[in-house]
């Protein structure tokens, strides 16, 4: 995405804008707006209103009318005004997603005229109940892209909280918006964003003895969706590569369970790790340099090793029991793995060179898959026990175990790159069938992720650049 | 097979009436009776191999082509030794014969844990046979994790049977 540069000064002239101009709006990338933002923040205009964790008395009443458009033109991503309504749905199911915010239905929504962008109707929005306000604008350059404006505006205060302009090329006009979501959710919770983001996860079909898995890409909220192998084989566990180039998975081609890593520019699939031994289970390192996975050997399972660019594996952990499940912390300084050493499975970890392997898991049940939060400080987990299947989080020590689901089959937890949302999969009792779910940190926010089969194994990827 | 041999009886009934007689029978030989096939089912319920003549007399001539496990266990109980023993002694009786082993899991565990764990259970039955005779380099190993059930309910029942080892003949 391409950011011009302009200074923050232009957009003061343009708030009384006629038709015809098209107010500019300041880039947030543009050093300049990033100084003002923070220097905004700290004068105490950047306070956050929205307690992530501390408990929310209830959702943000929020208006996010139909972006006007300058100019009606057509383009390869469609009409500026059907883009214009289009991104305002995409906004409002992002934040309504997030179980924050209350969207403002539609029939309360007025029509936002092009110069009322910058001039909000705050007495209007003030009567349907709205605390805050989105408005944007679509305009078709000429060389092709597409510039989308987003405001955010507290209506109580009648102040403008946030102000950016995102340069997108048709293909990625849905990138706008979510980039527009990201800011409003950011500026109004302080945390870090996640709608524009990708999840790789594994397509499922067909009936529970022969079950059809393809490997599968798609946007967050399930728009723009690919499938990426042909489900002549099983393929399990994706993860997207922090630089979101690749996806390492495994799969059975020819019989023989390997981990192969599928180039996303090239379409290329190329197997990294394959010999006559069980390779499952693998995960990238944050640098993505290295992969870390399980290989079992003589039938017993391990943590190894090797080069993202294929070598020799080195193995990191070496006990009797099954090891496996091995990832990062963010700084690449610990590895957090399951293991049965001690008898069930629980959760331990180690340093990156596999010294200081401790168990951190006491809360009585059995753990399996952890996954560090990308902000250090929690590590997800499914947990079995009671018959059940529950995900949960802990701190890295092992201490504050929290279960955020309660249903049959819940496992494979993967956390966006916030921090605060968690991506997993739900497998109904009986048909077995699996549904990617989401859930945030207080566990009342759940929902289900749209996909166009069944769906299981899923990997959240990084807010894309 | 099951379609080729009623036409083949057919085919023989119409000769021999030819041969013997140039009015109709009184009566019409039985019509053959339409059996239905099952479509092939994989062997094992895996990925690998076709049913071949060789296994399929293996099949009908040991005592069974799985073991059992109890729950997060690979350990080869009295009932499964049993079954070894038998596919033990064939296999010692066709030493050209080549198998895999394929380890199984039920739902109600983790999918990388249970990729391990059918790993476990697949080496479990190879040692075992190793120690009756048959020779190790004749036997590779696959494990499904709970990939591949062969029984489909949610409940003990159908799980007890999916926690399995179960040796495919590969020639």
């Amino acid at each position: 995405m391409k950011f011009p540069t302009l200074a923050l000064a232009t957009l003061c002239l343009a708030s009384t804008a006629h038709a015809q101009t098209t107010p500019p709006p300041p880039i947030a990338n543009s050093p300049q707006a990033q100084a003002q933002a923070s220097q905004a923040a700290q004068q105490g205009a950047g306070q956050p209103v929205i307690d992530i964790v501390g408990g929310i008395s209830a959702p943000m009443p929020i208006a996010i009318p139909t972006m006007p458009t300058s100019a009606v033109v057509d383009t390869p991503a469609g009409s500026t005004d059907v883009l214009g309504q289009k991104l305002a749905d995409i906004i409002t199911n992002d934040l309504r997603g997030s179980g924050l915010f209350t969207p403002v239905p539609p029939a309360q929504l007025r029509t936002v005229s092009f110069p009322e962008v910058t001039a909000p109707a705050y007495d209007y929005w003030g009567g349907t109940g709205a605390q805050s306000l989105v408005q944007g604008y679509v305009r078709a350059n000429s060389n092709g892209t597409l510039t989308v404006g987003c405001y955010l505006y507290d209506v109580l205060s009648k102040v403008e909280l946030v102000r950016q302009g995102f340069v997108v090329s048709p293909g990625d006009w849905r990138r706008a918006g979510h980039k527009c979501a990201d800011a409003i959710y950011s500026r109004l919770t302080g945390e870090g964003p996640y709608f524009d983001t990708q999840v790789v996860y594994i397509a499922e079909t067909g009936p529970k003895n022969r079950r059809r898995k393809q490997l599968a890409i798609m946007d967050q909220d399930g728009a723009n969706h690919r499938f990426l192998t042909n489900g002549q084989s099983i393929t399990l566990t994706p993860r997207l590569s922090p630089k979101l180039n690749a996806i390492l998975y495994m799969s059975f081609e020819r019989d023989r369970p390997s981990i192969h890593v599928y180039d996303l520019n090239s379409r290329q699939d190329r197997t990294l790790v394959s010999n006559l031994a069980l390779n499952f289970a693998p995960h990238w390192s944050p640098d993505a340099r290295y992969v870390l996975f399980s290989m079992s050997v003589g039938a017993n399972t391990d943590i190894y090793r090797v080069p993202a660019t294929g070598g020799s594996p080195e193995r990191l952990t070496n006990s009797p029991g099954i090891d496996t499940g091995g990832s990062y912390s963010p700084d690449g300084s610990k590895i957090v793995f399951e293991s049965d050493r001690g008898g069930t499975q629980q959760l331990y970890v180690m340093n990156a060179d596999g010294s200081n392997q401790h168990r951190i898991s006491f809360g009585g049940g059995r753990y399996a898959a952890p996954a560090w939060s990308p902000r250090g400080d929690q590590i997800a987990f499914t947990r079995m026990g009671g018959g059940a299947f529950r995900i949960g989080v802990m701190n890295p020590s092992g201490g504050g175990e929290q279960l955020l689901t309660n249903s049959w089959g819940d496992e494979g937890p993967s956390w966006a790159p916030n921090g605060r949302v968690i991506i997993f999969f739900r497998s109904a009792q009986g048909s077995g069938r699996p549904d990617l779910w989401t859930v945030d940190l207080t566990g009342r926010a759940t929902r289900k992720v749209p996909t166009p089969l069944d769906g299981s194994d899923p990997n959240w990827g990084a807010v894309r650049p | 097979m099951t379609k080729l041999v009623p036409s083949l009886m057919l085919g023989v009934a119409l000769v021999a009436t030819a041969a013997c007689s140039k009015k109709p029978p009184k009566e019409l030989p039985p019509a053959p009776t339409e059996t239905p096939v099952a479509p092939t089912q994989p062997y094992g319920n895996g990925e690998t191999t076709q049913a071949t003549p060789l296994s399929e007399q293996f099949r009908r001539e040991v005592t069974s082509d799985t073991i059992h496990f109890a729950l997060d266990q690979f350990d080869v109980d009295q009932e499964s030794r049993g079954i070894l023993d038998s596919q033990a002694k064939w296999l010692v009786a066709h030493p050209n014969v080549r198998i895999t082993l394929e380890g199984h899991c039920d739902e109600r565990g983790t999918r990388e844990y249970n990729l391990a764990l059918g790993d476990r259970r697949a080496n479990a039955a190879k040692n075992y046979l190793a120690a009756q005779g048959v020779s190790a380099d004749r036997i590779t190993t696959i494990s499904y994790g709970k990939e591949r059930p062969i029984a489909t309910g949610s409940d003990e029942a159908a799980w007890a049977q999916n926690r399995r080892a179960v040796t495919l003949v590969l020639n």
